[in-house]
Protein backbone atom coordinates (compact mmCIF):
# COMPACT_ATOMS: atom_id res chain seq x y z
CA UNK A 1 0.00 0.00 0.00
CA UNK A 2 1.34 3.47 -0.64
CA UNK A 3 -0.74 6.85 0.64
CA UNK A 4 0.20 10.09 -0.56
CA UNK A 5 -0.50 12.57 2.52
CA UNK A 6 -0.24 15.84 0.48
CA UNK A 7 -2.58 15.88 -2.85
CA UNK A 8 -4.34 18.73 -4.39
CA UNK A 9 -6.71 18.46 -6.91
CA UNK A 10 -8.38 21.72 -9.18
CA UNK A 11 -12.04 22.21 -9.94
CA UNK A 12 -13.75 24.37 -12.39
CA UNK A 13 -13.63 27.98 -10.50
CA UNK A 14 -9.79 27.85 -10.24
CA UNK A 15 -7.48 30.28 -12.68
CA UNK A 16 -6.36 26.81 -14.06
CA UNK A 17 -8.03 26.26 -17.35
CA UNK A 18 -6.53 23.01 -17.60
CA UNK A 19 -7.58 21.80 -14.51
CA UNK A 20 -9.07 18.43 -15.57
CA UNK A 21 -6.17 17.56 -17.91
CA UNK A 22 -3.88 18.41 -13.95
CA UNK A 23 -6.46 16.14 -12.56
CA UNK A 24 -5.99 13.05 -15.08
CA UNK A 25 -2.27 13.35 -15.22
CA UNK A 26 -2.44 13.22 -11.15
CA UNK A 27 -4.69 9.62 -11.07
CA UNK A 28 -2.64 8.35 -14.24
CA UNK A 29 0.47 9.19 -12.95
CA UNK A 30 -0.37 7.86 -9.20
CA UNK A 31 -1.58 4.34 -10.87
CA UNK A 32 2.06 4.37 -12.29
CA UNK A 33 3.82 4.81 -8.75
CA UNK A 34 1.40 2.57 -7.05
CA UNK A 35 -0.34 5.02 -5.20
CA UNK A 36 -3.21 3.36 -3.77
CA UNK A 37 -4.94 6.25 -1.98
CA UNK A 38 -4.36 9.70 -2.67
CA UNK A 39 -5.46 12.13 0.69
CA UNK A 40 -6.62 15.44 -1.05
CA UNK A 41 -7.25 19.04 -0.08
CA UNK A 42 -8.48 21.84 -2.03
CA UNK A 43 -7.33 25.81 -1.37
CA UNK A 44 -10.30 27.60 -2.30
CA UNK A 45 -10.60 28.69 -5.33
CA UNK A 46 -7.05 28.69 -6.04
CA UNK A 47 -6.59 32.37 -5.99
CA UNK A 48 -9.85 33.14 -8.31
CA UNK A 49 -12.23 34.51 -5.89
CA UNK A 50 -10.27 34.98 -3.04
CA UNK A 51 -6.31 34.66 -1.95
CA UNK A 52 -5.09 30.85 -1.94
CA UNK A 53 -3.54 30.73 1.67
CA UNK A 54 -6.97 33.17 3.15
CA UNK A 55 -10.07 32.14 1.10
CA UNK A 56 -12.85 33.37 2.03
CA UNK A 57 -16.10 31.79 3.41
CA UNK A 58 -17.44 31.02 0.44
CA UNK A 59 -14.28 29.72 -0.72
CA UNK A 60 -13.40 27.42 1.79
CA UNK A 61 -17.38 26.01 1.71
CA UNK A 62 -17.19 25.37 -2.54
CA UNK A 63 -13.43 23.48 -2.08
CA UNK A 64 -14.96 21.34 0.79
CA UNK A 65 -18.00 20.90 -1.84
CA UNK A 66 -15.23 19.96 -4.42
CA UNK A 67 -13.57 17.56 -2.42
CA UNK A 68 -16.42 15.63 -0.90
CA UNK A 69 -17.16 15.03 -4.95
CA UNK A 70 -14.06 14.23 -6.13
CA UNK A 71 -13.81 11.71 -3.38
CA UNK A 72 -17.17 10.39 -4.15
CA UNK A 73 -16.06 10.38 -8.15
CA UNK A 74 -13.15 8.26 -6.73
CA UNK A 75 -14.25 6.17 -3.58
CA UNK A 76 -11.50 3.95 -3.71
CA UNK A 77 -8.57 6.22 -4.98
CA UNK A 78 -9.14 9.19 -2.98
CA UNK A 79 -9.99 10.65 0.67
CA UNK A 80 -10.08 14.40 1.77
CA UNK A 81 -8.99 16.58 3.80
CA UNK A 82 -11.43 19.41 5.47
CA UNK A 83 -10.00 23.05 4.72
CA UNK A 84 -10.62 25.81 7.43
CA UNK A 85 -9.69 29.11 7.77
CA UNK A 86 -9.23 29.72 11.62
CA UNK A 87 -10.35 33.38 11.59
CA UNK A 88 -13.83 32.44 11.56
CA UNK A 89 -14.43 29.84 14.03
CA UNK A 90 -17.86 29.32 13.54
CA UNK A 91 -17.68 28.25 10.02
CA UNK A 92 -14.74 25.56 11.29
CA UNK A 93 -17.10 24.15 13.20
CA UNK A 94 -19.74 23.46 10.39
CA UNK A 95 -17.32 22.76 8.13
CA UNK A 96 -15.48 20.13 9.82
CA UNK A 97 -19.72 18.58 10.76
CA UNK A 98 -20.15 18.72 7.10
CA UNK A 99 -16.60 17.17 6.68
CA UNK A 100 -16.92 14.17 8.83
CA UNK A 101 -20.64 13.67 7.60
CA UNK A 102 -19.14 13.54 3.87
CA UNK A 103 -16.81 10.81 4.93
CA UNK A 104 -13.54 13.25 5.05
CA UNK A 105 -10.41 12.18 7.60
CA UNK A 106 -8.75 14.97 8.07
CA UNK A 107 -8.05 19.01 8.41
CA UNK A 108 -6.23 21.08 6.21
CA UNK A 109 -5.04 24.28 7.31
CA UNK A 110 -3.59 26.54 4.72
CA UNK A 111 -1.80 29.71 6.08
CA UNK A 112 -4.27 31.64 7.25
CA UNK A 113 -3.40 32.17 10.91
CA UNK A 114 -0.31 31.57 12.65
CA UNK A 115 -0.02 27.96 13.79
CA UNK A 116 0.18 28.95 17.63
CA UNK A 117 -2.52 31.32 17.45
CA UNK A 118 -5.08 30.30 20.26
CA UNK A 119 -7.81 30.70 17.20
CA UNK A 120 -6.09 27.24 16.13
CA UNK A 121 -7.00 25.34 19.66
CA UNK A 122 -10.60 25.42 18.70
CA UNK A 123 -9.72 23.43 15.44
CA UNK A 124 -7.08 21.15 17.18
CA UNK A 125 -10.08 20.13 19.77
CA UNK A 126 -12.17 19.44 17.22
CA UNK A 127 -9.63 17.35 15.58
CA UNK A 128 -9.03 15.48 18.72
CA UNK A 129 -12.87 15.04 19.31
CA UNK A 130 -12.55 13.10 15.79
CA UNK A 131 -9.56 11.37 15.73
CA UNK A 132 -8.48 13.51 12.66
CA UNK A 133 -4.92 14.73 11.74
CA UNK A 134 -4.11 18.25 10.79
CA UNK A 135 -1.80 19.47 7.78
CA UNK A 136 0.14 22.44 8.40
CA UNK A 137 0.91 24.62 5.50
CA UNK A 138 4.58 25.50 6.44
CA UNK A 139 7.01 27.49 4.66
CA UNK A 140 10.09 26.08 6.51
CA UNK A 141 12.00 28.57 8.22
CA UNK A 142 10.29 31.26 7.96
CA UNK A 143 12.57 34.61 7.81
CA UNK A 144 9.73 37.19 7.16
CA UNK A 145 6.02 37.29 6.10
CA UNK A 146 5.76 36.89 2.81
CA UNK A 147 3.43 38.14 0.70
CA UNK A 148 -0.10 36.30 -0.11
CA UNK A 149 0.23 33.87 3.19
CA UNK A 150 0.48 34.27 7.29
CA UNK A 151 3.43 31.67 6.95
CA UNK A 152 4.42 29.29 9.88
CA UNK A 153 7.09 27.42 10.73
CA UNK A 154 8.38 24.40 12.96
CA UNK A 155 8.54 26.42 15.63
CA UNK A 156 4.91 27.50 15.79
CA UNK A 157 3.70 24.40 14.67
CA UNK A 158 5.50 22.73 17.40
CA UNK A 159 3.79 25.03 20.13
CA UNK A 160 0.77 24.43 18.48
CA UNK A 161 1.09 20.65 18.33
CA UNK A 162 2.50 20.77 22.68
CA UNK A 163 -0.89 22.03 23.45
CA UNK A 164 -2.46 19.43 22.05
CA UNK A 165 -0.47 16.23 22.79
CA UNK A 166 -3.28 13.76 21.72
CA UNK A 167 -3.63 15.36 17.94
CA UNK A 168 -1.02 14.46 14.83
CA UNK A 169 0.30 17.29 13.11
CA UNK A 170 1.49 16.73 9.90
CA UNK A 171 4.77 19.47 8.60
CA UNK A 172 3.25 20.07 5.41
CA UNK A 173 6.12 19.11 2.39
CA UNK A 174 9.72 19.52 4.48
CA UNK A 175 10.92 19.76 0.42
CA UNK A 176 8.53 22.31 -0.35
CA UNK A 177 10.81 25.15 0.15
CA UNK A 178 12.81 26.71 2.88
CA UNK A 179 15.65 25.76 5.28
CA UNK A 180 14.52 22.22 6.13
CA UNK A 181 17.13 21.64 8.44
CA UNK A 182 15.88 24.55 10.74
CA UNK A 183 11.95 22.49 10.65
CA UNK A 184 13.81 19.19 11.50
CA UNK A 185 15.71 20.31 14.33
CA UNK A 186 12.67 22.11 15.91
CA UNK A 187 10.69 19.08 15.38
CA UNK A 188 12.98 16.56 17.18
CA UNK A 189 11.44 16.34 20.24
CA UNK A 190 7.65 16.95 19.57
CA UNK A 191 6.30 12.98 19.12
CA UNK A 192 2.85 14.15 17.43
CA UNK A 193 4.30 16.01 14.68
CA UNK A 194 5.08 13.72 11.61
CA UNK A 195 7.04 15.22 8.08
CA UNK A 196 5.52 15.04 5.24
CA UNK A 197 8.17 14.53 2.67
CA UNK A 198 6.84 16.01 -0.56
CA UNK A 199 7.65 19.20 -2.69
CA UNK A 200 9.56 19.69 -5.57
CA UNK A 201 13.08 20.03 -3.49
CA UNK A 202 15.22 16.48 -3.79
CA UNK A 203 17.79 17.84 -1.84
CA UNK A 204 21.08 15.67 -1.44
CA UNK A 205 21.45 14.66 2.57
CA UNK A 206 17.20 15.87 3.14
CA UNK A 207 16.06 12.40 3.75
CA UNK A 208 19.25 11.09 5.48
CA UNK A 209 18.34 14.15 7.59
CA UNK A 210 14.72 13.79 8.29
CA UNK A 211 15.62 10.00 8.91
CA UNK A 212 17.88 10.84 11.73
CA UNK A 213 15.86 13.80 13.28
CA UNK A 214 12.04 12.04 13.43
CA UNK A 215 12.96 8.27 12.43
CA UNK A 216 10.57 6.47 9.89
CA UNK A 217 7.98 6.00 12.87
CA UNK A 218 7.14 10.36 11.76
CA UNK A 219 7.46 10.17 8.25
CA UNK A 220 4.92 10.26 5.97
CA UNK A 221 4.89 10.02 2.08
CA UNK A 222 4.05 12.73 0.09
CA UNK A 223 3.73 14.60 -3.59
CA UNK A 224 2.25 18.12 -4.01
CA UNK A 225 2.83 19.76 -7.02
CA UNK A 226 5.41 16.99 -8.24
CA UNK A 227 5.01 13.24 -8.27
CA UNK A 228 8.17 12.88 -10.13
CA UNK A 229 10.02 14.09 -7.36
CA UNK A 230 7.92 11.95 -5.12
CA UNK A 231 8.75 8.95 -6.76
CA UNK A 232 12.65 9.94 -6.51
CA UNK A 233 12.52 10.09 -2.73
CA UNK A 234 10.72 6.97 -2.65
CA UNK A 235 13.27 4.97 -4.89
CA UNK A 236 15.93 7.06 -2.47
CA UNK A 237 13.94 5.65 0.78
CA UNK A 238 13.99 2.25 -0.96
CA UNK A 239 18.20 2.28 -0.73
CA UNK A 240 18.20 3.75 2.52
CA UNK A 241 15.92 2.27 4.89
CA UNK A 242 14.83 -1.50 6.02
CA UNK A 243 11.83 -3.16 4.27
CA UNK A 244 10.14 -2.60 7.55
CA UNK A 245 10.97 0.82 8.14
CA UNK A 246 9.95 1.88 4.71
CA UNK A 247 6.55 0.18 4.90
CA UNK A 248 6.35 2.81 7.78
CA UNK A 249 6.38 5.69 5.46
CA UNK A 250 4.69 4.57 2.72
CA UNK A 251 1.52 3.48 4.34
CA UNK A 252 2.10 2.46 8.21
CA UNK A 253 2.57 5.43 9.40
CA UNK A 254 -0.49 6.81 7.88
CA UNK A 255 -2.67 4.35 8.99
CA UNK A 256 -2.15 5.02 12.50
CA UNK A 257 -2.91 8.92 12.73
CA UNK A 258 -5.70 8.98 10.32
CA UNK A 259 -8.86 7.44 11.58
CA UNK A 260 -9.20 3.71 11.85
CA UNK A 261 -10.88 2.45 8.44
CA UNK A 262 -9.60 5.69 6.45
CA UNK A 263 -7.40 3.14 4.19
CA UNK A 264 -9.37 -0.48 3.27
CA UNK A 265 -6.63 -2.42 1.38
CA UNK A 266 -8.17 -3.04 -2.45
CA UNK B 1 22.32 3.70 -21.43
CA UNK B 2 21.92 6.75 -19.43
CA UNK B 3 24.87 9.85 -19.55
CA UNK B 4 24.33 12.41 -16.31
CA UNK B 5 25.26 15.23 -17.85
CA UNK B 6 25.08 17.37 -14.50
CA UNK B 7 27.33 15.89 -11.58
CA UNK B 8 29.49 16.53 -9.06
CA UNK B 9 32.23 15.70 -7.15
CA UNK B 10 33.60 17.13 -4.07
CA UNK B 11 32.07 18.95 -1.00
CA UNK B 12 29.44 21.72 -0.92
CA UNK B 13 30.46 24.54 1.42
CA UNK B 14 27.19 25.54 2.68
CA UNK B 15 25.24 22.10 4.04
CA UNK B 16 26.29 18.67 4.60
CA UNK B 17 25.85 16.79 1.81
CA UNK B 18 26.89 12.82 1.49
CA UNK B 19 28.19 11.23 -1.49
CA UNK B 20 30.97 13.62 -3.20
CA UNK B 21 33.43 11.04 -3.04
CA UNK B 22 34.38 9.48 -6.51
CA UNK B 23 33.10 6.06 -5.64
CA UNK B 24 29.92 7.41 -3.71
CA UNK B 25 29.20 8.68 -7.35
CA UNK B 26 29.52 5.71 -8.92
CA UNK B 27 27.74 3.86 -6.52
CA UNK B 28 24.84 5.91 -6.79
CA UNK B 29 24.92 5.47 -11.04
CA UNK B 30 25.17 1.83 -10.51
CA UNK B 31 22.09 2.37 -8.25
CA UNK B 32 19.96 4.47 -10.79
CA UNK B 33 21.84 2.48 -13.67
CA UNK B 34 23.32 5.83 -15.05
CA UNK B 35 26.18 4.89 -17.50
CA UNK B 36 28.66 7.64 -17.48
CA UNK B 37 28.53 11.06 -16.28
CA UNK B 38 29.79 14.24 -16.83
CA UNK B 39 31.34 15.23 -13.69
CA UNK B 40 32.54 19.33 -12.62
CA UNK B 41 34.52 20.13 -9.19
CA UNK B 42 32.39 21.32 -6.55
CA UNK B 43 34.60 23.13 -4.34
CA UNK B 44 35.99 25.10 -6.77
CA UNK B 45 32.67 26.91 -7.75
CA UNK B 46 33.43 29.06 -4.72
CA UNK B 47 37.06 29.39 -4.80
CA UNK B 48 38.43 32.72 -6.35
CA UNK B 49 40.39 31.02 -9.26
CA UNK B 50 38.43 27.99 -9.79
CA UNK B 51 40.53 26.44 -12.25
CA UNK B 52 42.84 25.10 -9.23
CA UNK B 53 40.25 22.27 -9.19
CA UNK B 54 41.05 21.42 -12.59
CA UNK B 55 43.97 19.16 -12.31
CA UNK B 56 42.34 17.23 -9.45
CA UNK B 57 39.10 16.39 -11.60
CA UNK B 58 41.48 15.33 -14.89
CA UNK B 59 43.23 12.86 -12.58
CA UNK B 60 40.33 11.77 -10.76
CA UNK B 61 38.56 11.00 -14.70
CA UNK B 62 41.73 9.95 -16.05
CA UNK B 63 41.42 7.05 -13.47
CA UNK B 64 37.74 6.41 -14.31
CA UNK B 65 36.59 5.82 -17.49
CA UNK B 66 33.18 6.36 -16.66
CA UNK B 67 33.68 10.09 -15.89
CA UNK B 68 34.12 12.57 -18.59
CA UNK B 69 35.59 15.93 -16.84
CA UNK B 70 33.82 19.12 -17.35
CA UNK B 71 36.43 21.20 -16.00
CA UNK B 72 36.12 25.62 -14.85
CA UNK B 73 37.02 28.21 -16.18
CA UNK B 74 36.82 31.84 -14.90
CA UNK B 75 37.04 34.43 -17.98
CA UNK B 76 38.30 37.17 -15.93
CA UNK B 77 41.45 35.96 -14.69
CA UNK B 78 44.70 36.31 -16.51
CA UNK B 79 45.76 33.48 -18.94
CA UNK B 80 42.27 31.57 -18.78
CA UNK B 81 42.89 31.02 -22.14
CA UNK B 82 45.45 28.65 -21.56
CA UNK B 83 43.59 26.39 -19.35
CA UNK B 84 40.40 26.24 -22.30
CA UNK B 85 43.79 24.27 -24.86
CA UNK B 86 44.40 21.76 -21.87
CA UNK B 87 40.72 20.90 -21.10
CA UNK B 88 41.07 20.59 -24.76
CA UNK B 89 44.22 18.58 -24.54
CA UNK B 90 43.28 16.39 -21.80
CA UNK B 91 39.53 15.56 -23.46
CA UNK B 92 37.00 17.42 -21.50
CA UNK B 93 33.97 16.64 -22.71
CA UNK B 94 32.86 20.53 -21.48
CA UNK B 95 33.99 23.55 -20.33
CA UNK B 96 31.66 25.01 -17.71
CA UNK B 97 31.85 28.49 -15.74
CA UNK B 98 29.45 30.28 -12.81
CA UNK B 99 29.92 33.79 -13.71
CA UNK B 100 27.47 34.71 -10.45
CA UNK B 101 29.54 32.77 -8.57
CA UNK B 102 32.76 34.85 -9.31
CA UNK B 103 30.94 38.14 -9.51
CA UNK B 104 31.39 39.02 -12.95
CA UNK B 105 28.92 39.94 -15.65
CA UNK B 106 26.99 36.63 -17.36
CA UNK B 107 26.49 38.14 -20.37
CA UNK B 108 30.27 40.83 -20.38
CA UNK B 109 33.12 40.60 -22.23
CA UNK B 110 34.86 38.26 -20.98
CA UNK B 111 32.21 35.81 -21.13
CA UNK B 112 31.90 36.71 -24.46
CA UNK B 113 35.57 35.63 -25.34
CA UNK B 114 35.03 32.32 -23.09
CA UNK B 115 32.08 31.82 -25.69
CA UNK B 116 34.67 32.13 -28.45
CA UNK B 117 37.01 30.47 -26.92
CA UNK B 118 34.47 27.08 -26.49
CA UNK B 119 33.32 27.28 -30.02
CA UNK B 120 36.76 27.70 -31.90
CA UNK B 121 37.77 24.73 -29.06
CA UNK B 122 34.57 22.56 -29.92
CA UNK B 123 33.89 22.11 -26.52
CA UNK B 124 30.39 23.17 -25.26
CA UNK B 125 29.98 25.83 -22.58
CA UNK B 126 28.20 24.62 -19.46
CA UNK B 127 26.04 26.79 -17.43
CA UNK B 128 24.01 26.84 -14.03
CA UNK B 129 21.11 28.43 -13.47
CA UNK B 130 21.21 27.41 -10.10
CA UNK B 131 22.77 24.65 -7.69
CA UNK B 132 20.25 24.72 -5.12
CA UNK B 133 16.40 26.29 -3.70
CA UNK B 134 16.84 30.14 -3.72
CA UNK B 135 14.39 29.46 -0.36
CA UNK B 136 16.69 27.67 1.48
CA UNK B 137 20.32 28.52 0.55
CA UNK B 138 22.49 29.90 3.56
CA UNK B 139 21.88 33.55 4.23
CA UNK B 140 25.71 34.10 3.21
CA UNK B 141 25.45 32.28 -0.53
CA UNK B 142 24.23 35.53 -1.84
CA UNK B 143 25.19 34.80 -5.38
CA UNK B 144 22.23 35.32 -8.08
CA UNK B 145 20.65 33.00 -9.91
CA UNK B 146 21.81 33.04 -13.86
CA UNK B 147 19.69 35.65 -15.80
CA UNK B 148 17.32 34.06 -18.94
CA UNK B 149 18.46 37.34 -20.84
CA UNK B 150 22.03 36.22 -20.17
CA UNK B 151 21.69 32.63 -21.83
CA UNK B 152 20.02 34.64 -24.66
CA UNK B 153 23.11 37.19 -25.16
CA UNK B 154 25.78 34.71 -24.84
CA UNK B 155 24.42 32.51 -27.55
CA UNK B 156 23.70 35.86 -29.77
CA UNK B 157 27.64 36.39 -29.22
CA UNK B 158 29.46 33.73 -31.49
CA UNK B 159 27.57 31.97 -34.47
CA UNK B 160 28.60 28.05 -33.69
CA UNK B 161 28.38 28.32 -29.73
CA UNK B 162 27.07 25.67 -27.95
CA UNK B 163 25.55 25.97 -24.69
CA UNK B 164 24.65 23.64 -22.31
CA UNK B 165 21.92 25.32 -19.22
CA UNK B 166 21.84 22.94 -16.14
CA UNK B 167 19.25 23.57 -13.49
CA UNK B 168 16.50 25.33 -15.52
CA UNK B 169 12.84 25.10 -15.23
CA UNK B 170 10.20 25.82 -17.45
CA UNK B 171 10.16 29.72 -17.31
CA UNK B 172 13.18 29.81 -17.85
CA UNK B 173 13.32 27.40 -20.90
CA UNK B 174 10.70 28.76 -22.43
CA UNK B 175 12.07 32.54 -22.16
CA UNK B 176 15.10 31.77 -23.60
CA UNK B 177 13.94 29.14 -26.69
CA UNK B 178 11.43 31.27 -27.75
CA UNK B 179 13.18 34.53 -27.31
CA UNK B 180 16.17 33.45 -29.66
CA UNK B 181 15.72 32.50 -33.31
CA UNK B 182 15.93 28.67 -34.66
CA UNK B 183 19.60 28.77 -35.29
CA UNK B 184 20.40 30.14 -31.91
CA UNK B 185 17.85 27.87 -29.90
CA UNK B 186 19.41 24.97 -31.84
CA UNK B 187 22.58 25.60 -30.09
CA UNK B 188 21.29 25.42 -26.78
CA UNK B 189 21.19 21.87 -24.66
CA UNK B 190 19.25 21.86 -21.51
CA UNK B 191 19.27 19.15 -18.55
CA UNK B 192 15.80 17.95 -17.30
CA UNK B 193 17.33 18.45 -13.72
CA UNK B 194 14.86 21.64 -12.47
CA UNK B 195 12.00 20.52 -15.39
CA UNK B 196 8.67 19.39 -13.36
CA UNK B 197 7.09 16.10 -14.09
CA UNK B 198 3.32 15.04 -13.34
CA UNK B 199 0.47 16.69 -12.70
CA UNK B 200 2.35 19.92 -13.96
CA UNK B 201 3.68 18.06 -16.73
CA UNK B 202 5.90 21.09 -17.83
CA UNK B 203 8.54 17.83 -19.30
CA UNK B 204 5.73 16.88 -21.51
CA UNK B 205 4.81 20.34 -22.26
CA UNK B 206 8.17 21.77 -23.58
CA UNK B 207 9.21 18.32 -25.34
CA UNK B 208 6.25 18.94 -27.54
CA UNK B 209 6.87 22.54 -27.42
CA UNK B 210 10.67 22.27 -28.11
CA UNK B 211 11.43 19.11 -29.31
CA UNK B 212 13.17 16.25 -27.59
CA UNK B 213 16.77 17.29 -29.43
CA UNK B 214 17.05 20.02 -26.82
CA UNK B 215 17.02 17.88 -23.92
CA UNK B 216 19.98 16.08 -21.49
CA UNK B 217 19.56 13.71 -18.71
CA UNK B 218 20.83 15.90 -15.85
CA UNK B 219 20.22 15.03 -12.23
CA UNK B 220 22.76 17.74 -10.18
CA UNK B 221 23.56 15.10 -8.15
CA UNK B 222 25.03 14.51 -5.28
CA UNK B 223 23.41 17.90 -4.32
CA UNK B 224 20.21 16.00 -5.68
CA UNK B 225 18.95 13.23 -5.75
CA UNK B 226 20.06 11.15 -8.73
CA UNK B 227 16.87 9.10 -8.88
CA UNK B 228 15.15 12.14 -10.05
CA UNK B 229 15.60 12.58 -13.72
CA UNK B 230 14.77 8.68 -14.42
CA UNK B 231 11.73 9.10 -12.38
CA UNK B 232 10.93 12.05 -14.38
CA UNK B 233 10.83 10.03 -17.51
CA UNK B 234 9.35 7.18 -16.02
CA UNK B 235 6.33 9.26 -15.66
CA UNK B 236 6.59 10.12 -19.49
CA UNK B 237 4.51 9.14 -22.22
CA UNK B 238 7.18 9.00 -24.76
CA UNK B 239 8.39 6.61 -27.20
CA UNK B 240 11.61 5.00 -26.75
CA UNK B 241 13.50 6.53 -29.88
CA UNK B 242 12.83 10.41 -28.17
CA UNK B 243 13.51 8.73 -24.51
CA UNK B 244 17.06 7.43 -26.12
CA UNK B 245 17.65 10.60 -26.76
CA UNK B 246 17.05 12.48 -23.82
CA UNK B 247 18.99 9.77 -21.78
CA UNK B 248 22.26 9.74 -23.68
CA UNK B 249 21.52 10.76 -27.67
CA UNK B 250 21.89 14.46 -27.32
CA UNK B 251 24.83 13.97 -24.90
CA UNK B 252 26.44 11.57 -27.48
CA UNK B 253 25.95 14.25 -30.40
CA UNK B 254 27.78 16.78 -27.82
CA UNK B 255 30.67 14.44 -27.59
CA UNK B 256 29.92 12.76 -24.43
Amino acid sequence: MLIDVHVHFLHSLTPRRDWRARNESRIRAGERIGITWHVSSILGTWGLRSPIYFPSQADVTLANEEQRRIVSEHPHLVRGYVLVNPNYPGQVTSEIARGVAGGMIGIKLAASRRADDSLLDGVADLAAEHHFPVLQHIWQHRRRDMPGQEASDAIELCRLARRHPGVSFILAHIGGGGDWLHSLRAVRHVPNVLVDLSGSGVDGGMLEACVAAVGPERLLWGTDLTMDTGLAKLRYLAHLLSPAELDLVRHGNAVRIFPAGSFPEA
Amino acid sequence: MRIDVNAWLGGYPWRKVPGTSPDALLEAMDRTHITRAWVSHLPSVFWRDPMEGNPWLYQVCKAEPRFRAVPAIQPALPHWEEEVAHAKAQRAVAIRVDPMFHDIDPSGQPMRDLVAASAQAALPLMVAVRLEDGRQRHPLDVAAELPAAAVRALVRSHPSARLVVTHADRGFIEEVHFGSTPDESARIWWDISWVWGPPEDHLEHLIGAIGEARFLFGSGQPLRLPETPGARLELLDIDADRRAAIEHGNAEGLGG
